[in-house]
């Protein structure tokens, strides 16, 4: 059950002073309303995984372990490898994460993540059927959010597809229907990159990569998936307010033009 | 990633160990105060290939408020572990071993915290094993010291932990994941060095009266060492600021 | 008596400072004779007291203490304020001016509501109840404009300086009014948003140099040089 959220922990004077500065196109840590904060990418440090990475986005940290298994399909995609998505708030991260089985927040973060990674194809799953309608493998992405300073969405995002980049499954062949592992290692089918962009609506202004504070006086928020070839895979709005048409074309336009630099920023990180 | 097998023998013919290490040798250690940023205190801890993080919230208010005591805070712990930290995903869901090794590691500090500064809050200590390769209470514990000094939680002491256990017939000092399936025994211990007080041990496997003895010595002189790197690492995040100021007061006098 | 440590010397929590006629001040305890640390901070001696100045540590209620805290709830008599400590205040509505008892719920909010930012002085507080806080007197009750800045409630005595020197300073080079709370809690309110940012850039480099020597006419530089270079003209940014 959803309930509506606890009000703000930011005081009015401290809420009023980020909508005024955004009302004259600044923001409180000196970016222009469309500047992502800086963004740092570091990738396999988790070698016990198939692949992992960690991002900095500003003062947000969030790590993604990538682990490949074998398993059942899913008796509609008999020939198909699964995807899944897990995402933990752990408590650590924030003085408002208890510890507890997923919240709603945290599901929504992971079924964001899946739906621009599932809709854009990503992983070409037909490539990971062991045998069909018996076995194929089945991708983890278990998001871990280290430290909440806003805009975990994209954060994660980011750090998903890195550790998908980053992955490395034994290299194997099909024989009898077993899988037979050969020595060396083969990356997962990594068919497009999907971005995540994340725009929130402050007073009347679109900001991207909205950090904490701008977070809790956002009045709504749109996030937009865009693939390699520029288009729109998936889509959440979220937030108490609503958003006008205009707003809602104004920043997937926006997202549009962000998602080139993240992607070429992830690209050069996983090389 | 790899997938490990069982080794021929775990101690060679030059009495090295898998990973090149002597029998009373720790894994190398790397310890980072403070890098989280919402959190009161924080730590992060390489131990081998273990790779901890730990945070510390508090003292604040108790909730659910009746599970305050009103003449002491309430100390918090939990252990976790996340799904890609070990050889076979784990689930994300709690484990019996999960909420046992939670119970031992706040008992391990309960003598250690002065929790009676703060009556009617709670002290909440947060582990997440991001990679787990045997001996990750014991690291934890290493790192919920640092991650409580930081938060500025008054302490009688830090809390220093280590674990030794059996191989082969010898004692070693250490144990990785794969010493600790195929040795005889492993015992982790946490010591608060300043008193020489154990706060945690547990032991599981087969010792002679004569091994344990020889078990606990190695792993009391180990923790003191796991001491001295806690207290180093508690202190260079202010002794490298007051260097960086140093260093460009005295380029701005060279340049004037 | 035995001193083990130097003044001023780094010390972490359960080092051993003292031993033998030493009394035990705050963030060090006693034990069997022998003095030790329970805080990381850097050690002082006061006559035969031994202390450590601690690098970290929350917020803890003094009587007479000024406060900046957040009204989070209202209640039959009063509000509950976050002052950044463990513990909520609680700021009974006899403790503001010229209002009087009974208090039906809708008028408390016309004095103060949910999100407001209130100058505050704690007037109680012990061991076994919350603390009490009042905003009667000169300077206090609500805030209505300014950056909010929130630093370690242990550097502000640092932000304060010797006889106020620092806090002084600040004022004068920034133009700005700055209102201190000991709990860790700045309101810092300027002509412009401009001298607002400078002075909330010098509050977070004294919380991280607290510890180092020559703070003060660092940070009157860094904020010369924010400002162009020259003195601080009342009014005009640079």
């Amino acid at each position: 059950m959803s309930s509506t959220p606890q009000i703000s922990p930011m005081a009015k004077i401290e809420q009023r002073t980020i909508v005024d500065m955004m009302s004259r196109g600044k923001r409180i840590d000196q970016r222009s309303l469309t500047d992502y904060r800086d963004l740092r990418i570091e990738v396999g440090i988790i070698e016990k995984a198939n692949g992992s990475a960690q991002v900095f986005l500003g003062k947000t940290k969030v790590m993604v372990g990538v682990k490949v298994e074998t398993g059942d399909p899913f008796p509609d995609t008999p020939n198909e490898g699964i995807l899944t998505v897990n995402a933990e708030l752990v408590p650590l991260a924030s003085p408002s994460f208890e510890p507890g089985p997923p919240d709603e927040n945290s599901i929504e973060l992971a079924r964001v993540v899946d739906r621009g990674l599932r809709e854009s194809k990503a992983i070409d799953l037909g490539q990971l059927c062991v045998e069909a309608g018996k076995k194929v493998f089945v991708v983890f992405v278990d998001v871990y959010v280290l430290d909440h300073d806003g805009n975990l969405i994209d954060a994660s995002a980011i750090a998903s597809l890195a550790a998908l980049l980053n992955a490395r499954m034994s290299d194997y062949e099909i024989r009898d229907r077993e899988v037979v592992y050969k020595p060396g290692y083969k990356p997962l089918p990594i068919k497009n990159y999907p971005i995540t962009v994340t725009i929130a609506k402050v007073g009347n202004s679109l900001v991207v990569d909205p950090c904490l504070e701008e977070e809790e006086v956002m009045s709504a928020r749109l996030t937009a998936a865009i693939d390699e070839t520029g288009r729109v895979c998936a889509m959440q709005k979220g937030g108490m307010e609503g958003l006008t048409i205009e707003e809602v074309k104004a920043a997937v336009q926006i997202a549009s033009t962000k998602a080139n630099a993240i992607r070429e920023k992830i690209l050069e990180a996983v090389k | 990633m790899f997938q490990e097998k069982r080794p021929e023998r775990l101690i060679d013919a030059n009495g090295l160990r898998v990973d090149g290490r002597k029998l009373d040798q720790l894994r190398q250690i790397k310890l980072e105060v403070g890098i989280l940023d919402k959190a009161n205190g924080s730590a992060y801890v390489e131990q081998g290939r273990n790779r901890i993080l730990v945070a510390v919230y508090g003292p604040r208010e108790a909730h659910p408020k009746h599970i305050a005591l009103p003449d002491r805070a309430v100390a918090r712990c939990r252990y976790h572990m996340a799904p890609f930290s070990t050889e076979e995903r784990k689930s994300p869901a709690p484990s019996r071993r999960e909420m046992e090794l939670s119970k031992v590691i706040r008992e391990a500090f309960e003598p250690a915290i002065l929790s009676e500064y703060y009556p009617r809050t709670t002290i909440d200590i947060f582990i997440e094993v991001l990679q787990s390769d045997g001996g990750t209470r014991c690291a934890a514990i290493t790192g919920a010291s640092l991650a409580l000094a930081d938060a500025g939680i008054p302490m009688k002491s830090l809390v220093s932990a280590c674990a030794v256990g059996k191989i082969e017939g010898q004692i070693a000092l250490d144990l990785s994941d794969l010493e600790d399936k195929y040795g005889e025994a492993d015992m982790p211990l946490a010591l608060m060095p300043s008193f020489n007080t154990i706060t945690l041990v547990q032991m599981d496997g087969s010792l002679t009266l004569e091994e344990f003895a020889k078990a606990l010595d190695m792993a009391v002189e180990s923790c003191k060492q796991i001491h001295e790197m806690q207290k180093a690492a508690l202190k260079a995040k202010y002794i490298s600021i007051k260097e960086e100021v140093e260093e460009k007061e005295e380029s701005a006098e060279a340049g004037e | 008596m035995i001193l083990h440590v130097e003044k001023k010397q780094l010390v972490a929590p359960g080092e051993i400072v003292a031993e033998g006629g030493y009394f035990a001040g705050d963030n060090v305890y006693k034990e069997n004779d022998r003095i030790f640390a329970s805080r990381i901070g850097l050690v002082d001696v006061v006559g035969n007291r031994v202390l450590v100045v601690p690098i970290k540590g929350c917020y803890v209620p003094y009587v007479e203490d000024p406060v900046i805290g957040r009204i989070v709830d209202i209640g039959m008599s009063g509000w509950s304020v976050d002052i950044n400590a463990p513990y909520p205040a609680l700021l009974p509505a006899s403790e503001t001016f010229g209002h009087r008892q009974p208090f039906p719920k809708a008028d408390l909010t016309k004095i103060f509501d949910v999100g407001d930012l209130v100058l505050a002085k704690v007037i109680a507080f012990d061991r076994t109840r919350d603390p009490l806080i009042t905003v009667k007197g000169p300077g206090l009750g609500k805030a209505t404009s300014g950056r909010v800045v929130e630093i370690s409630p242990t550097k502000i005595p640092r932000l304060i300086g010797r006889k106020g020197s620092m806090i002084s300073m600040l004022k004068k080079e920034t133009g700005c009014q700055i209102m201190v709370g000991q709990n860790g809690i700045v309101l810092v309110s300027g002509k412009s948003s401009e001298n607002e940012r400078v002075a909330v850039s010098a509050i977070y480099m004294i919380e991280r140099e607290a510890h180092t020597r020559g703070l003060t006419d660092r940070i009157q530089e860094m904020i010369r040089k924010e400002f162009g270079g020259r003195e601080f003209v009342s009014g005009k940014a640079s």
